[in-house]
């Protein structure tokens, strides 16, 4: 009879004990809640999903390292299926609804500067994984937006270096009529007089469209040193097939949007020989110990590879950059929004995926055109050539 | 205008209108027997091509591909007639109509799901080494899309015209009381249409996935391209259908080399447009 007196009250006491300790842990260990808004599905899905991934394998590993000083990292993910007031929406539900203290994301660049014009409002911190370097600058109207994907600019000077050192003077475009396109082509033109090109021919095509042989026709007869094509996804496969078959001899040197493995192996044969900037990530085992952005970019490429068992993408590593700075900043800054943002903009020297990041007032992006390298398509794999 | 770029633009054209023919002749024939549009015409485009990836990928021959994305295919069109269409209570076009659209993204959707989002390739039927025309260029690939439609369309004439089956479905056409009266189930003949259909559009998406790559939402503008080509056509025949189908393809491609490249999917619409409003009845007045 005592015995079980006993017991009753010891087991009361350990309720008791987990109870109190179960209490004094909520107040201390409030998660810190961060959004994403990605293009998961829709014609940017091949942007949306990696980061979406990227974010959530972030999360994950944080979490399980026990969140940051004690707190767990909650993310509120949303897809905006590449549609602008979808991304609107998500924007207003994640500031009002969810209390996020900063978001990651959109994937493109429309939907990324309709999404700031909130989030510069409601002074919340905003860091874009799109490429537009409209989207930071000028720096000092963006207050509370950074971004962490090479901008189109430092892509056409790297082009167009290369261009120069080669004895490339008249070149041709070919682009995408999205937004992506649009850009790059201002950034073709803009900077063509300083680098002493003459753009000799100007052709877009559709981001659906699957036949450019008319659009490379009339190029043929233009007397063009080399075509420059900027688009994403399936359609700059084809522009090499094409121009393939209509058996170009120029070369062709394609936008960043070309730098994954899939670009290989949907043009095939035809891939060969194509010139174009790529994100560090594209080669890092070709590049030299000494650079150091390999380590990172080889934890990355690896954790996801593992995870997912997909080849990772560049356009992943601009969510994980995203994270990852921003993890820093949250242990130092806590929930305190101003001091997300000052500490984002004085981040220094962070190595991460796509460059070396310095981000200053004057710069909310940070990297440099060293950010990105010239690689060249062999045999299927991608050669660092400068 | 050089005589080498327009030849060009013609091979570019004529290629792209073969398909375009090939989906107009799907719309044709489902509307002959149940004066309906099957929306979802060009999703069978997408789902041919994605099928005879798949195959391919687990068993690398080409006819064997070929054959089972289009029996596959053919399978789904019945399917879809026999679960969606046949049991809806009030079948009045309108409703079927809707369905079909609402067929369309449903396959959409399963495979986005099936084969994800990215673009796969397939490889070519015979080489990827291409044959000068004079100053042109054309693969080996042009020439299949270009051979096959022509036999597909005198095969389906030929169909039509002399066997029992083939002149019961016209029957059906022209008048389905009579066609009843003297015992022709209208019921088969509208399943055979729609099994004749999803096999013509997987056999264009499988014609041109070397060339265009296949990923799950190239069926809708495909889709679309094709309704155009068949109210090009005046939808009632099958040699209007292939007509609308080739100027389509030509006038597209020849926007593209002459104006401008912005231009391509306009042309289409405005054809479709001026069509509607200038003549509706489109170019060859249906027999339907």
């Amino acid at each position: 009879m005592r015995s079980r007196g006993i017991a009753a009250i010891l087991i009361f006491l350990l309720g008791v004990m987990l109870f109190t300790a179960g209490c004094a842990k909520g107040p201390e260990t409030e998660p810190y809640v961060v959004g994403g808004i990605f293009s998961v599905t829709g014609p940017a899905s091949y942007l949306g999903e990696p980061e979406r991934n990227t974010m959530d394998m972030l999360a994950e590993a944080i979490n399980a390292k026990g969140g940051i000083k004690g707190h767990p990292l909650k993310v509120v993910i949303y897809d905006d299926e590449g549609d602008v007031t979808k991304a609107r929406l998500h924007a207003e539900k994640l500031i009002t609804k969810d209390g996020a203290i900063a978001i990651i994301g959109p994937s493109i660049t429309p939907s990324s500067m309709a999404v700031l014009e909130i989030t510069q409002k409601a002074k919340m911190p905003l860091i874009s994984c799109a490429a537009a370097a409209g989207i930071t600058a000028p720096a000092k109207d963006r207050l509370w937006t950074f971004k962490t994907a090479q901008t189109d600019q430092m892509a056409v000077e790297r082009i167009y270096q290369y261009c120069k050192k080669h004895g490339i003077s008249k070149v041709a475009l070919l682009t995408v009529s999205s937004a992506f396109g649009v850009a790059g082509k201002g950034q073709l033109l803009a900077q063509a007089p300083q680098y002493g090109m003459e753009v000799v021919g100007q052709e877009v095509f559709g981001d659906k469209d699957t036949d450019m042989t008319p659009q490379l026709t009339k190029i043929r007869s233009l007397p063009a040193q080399a075509v420059i094509c900027w688009g994403v996804g399936p359609a700059p496969a084809l522009v090499a097939k094409n121009m393939k078959q209509l058996g170009f001899t120029i070369p062709l040197i394609q936008s960043h949007g070309a730098a994954s493995q899939k670009f290989i192996e949907l043009a095939g044969d035809a891939g060969d020989g194509i010139i174009l900037p790529a994100g560090k990530l594209a080669i890092y085992a070709q590049l030299p110990d000494s650079d150091p952005q390999k380590a990172v970019c080889k934890e990355y490429a690896e954790k996801y590879q593992t995870k997912f068992k997909k080849p990772v993408s560049s356009f992943g590593g601009y969510a994980y950059d995203a994270m990852q700075m921003l993890t820093k900043v949250l242990a130092q800054a806590g929930k305190n929004k101003e001091k997300i943002r000052s500490g984002l903009e004085n981040t220094k020297n962070y190595v991460g995926v796509s460059g070396v990041f310095n981000m200053s007032p004057e710069d909310h992006n940070g990297l440099t055109p060293a950010a990105f390298v010239m690689v060249k398509i062999e045999k299927g794999h991608f050669k660092l050539i400068d | 205008m050089e005589l080498a770029s327009l030849l060009q633009y013609l091979i570019s054209g004529l290629t792209n209108g073969a398909i375009y023919a090939l989906i107009a002749l799907g719309f044709v024939i489902i509307y002959h027997a149940t004066t309906i549009i099957n929306f979802a015409q060009g999703e069978m485009v997408m789902l041919g091509a994605l099928c005879a990836i798949t195959f391919y990928h687990h068993y690398p021959s080409l006819p064997v591909a070929f054959l089972g994305g289009v029996a596959l295919v053919t399978l789904v069109g019945i399917l879809f007639e026999r679960l969606a269409l046949r049991p809806v209570k009030d079948p009045n076009p309108i409703t079927l109509i809707i369905i079909t659209v609402g067929g369309g993204v449903f396959f959409k959707g399963v495979a986005m799901l099936l084969w994800g989002k990215d673009a796969y390739s397939f490889p070519s039927f015979s080489g990827d080494a291409p044959f000068h025309l004079g100053e042109a260029t054309l693969l080996p690939q042009n020439l299949w899309v270009i051979g096959l439609t022509a036999v597909v369309l005198l095969a389906l004439e030929a169909f039509f015209r002399l066997t029992l089956v083939g002149k019961a479905m016209r029957a059906c056409a022209y008048n389905p009381r009579a066609a009843r009266l003297v015992g022709i189930s209208q019921g088969r003949m509208v399943q055979l249409s729609f099994a004749l259909s999803a096999a013509l559009g997987a056999g264009a998406g499988i014609l041109i996935a070397p060339l265009t790559l296949g990923v799950y939402d190239m069926g809708t503008m495909l889709g679309l391209k094709g309704f155009c080509a068949a109210i090009l056509g005046g939808l009632g025949s099958s040699f209007g259908g292939v007509l609308g189908g080739l100027i389509l393809g030509v006038a597209e491609s020849l926007a593209t080399g002459l104006v401008s490249s912005g231009y391509r999917d306009a042309v289409a619409f405005l054809i479709l447009l001026l069509v509607l409003f200038l003549r509706p009845q489109g170019l060859i007045r249906g027999g339907g």
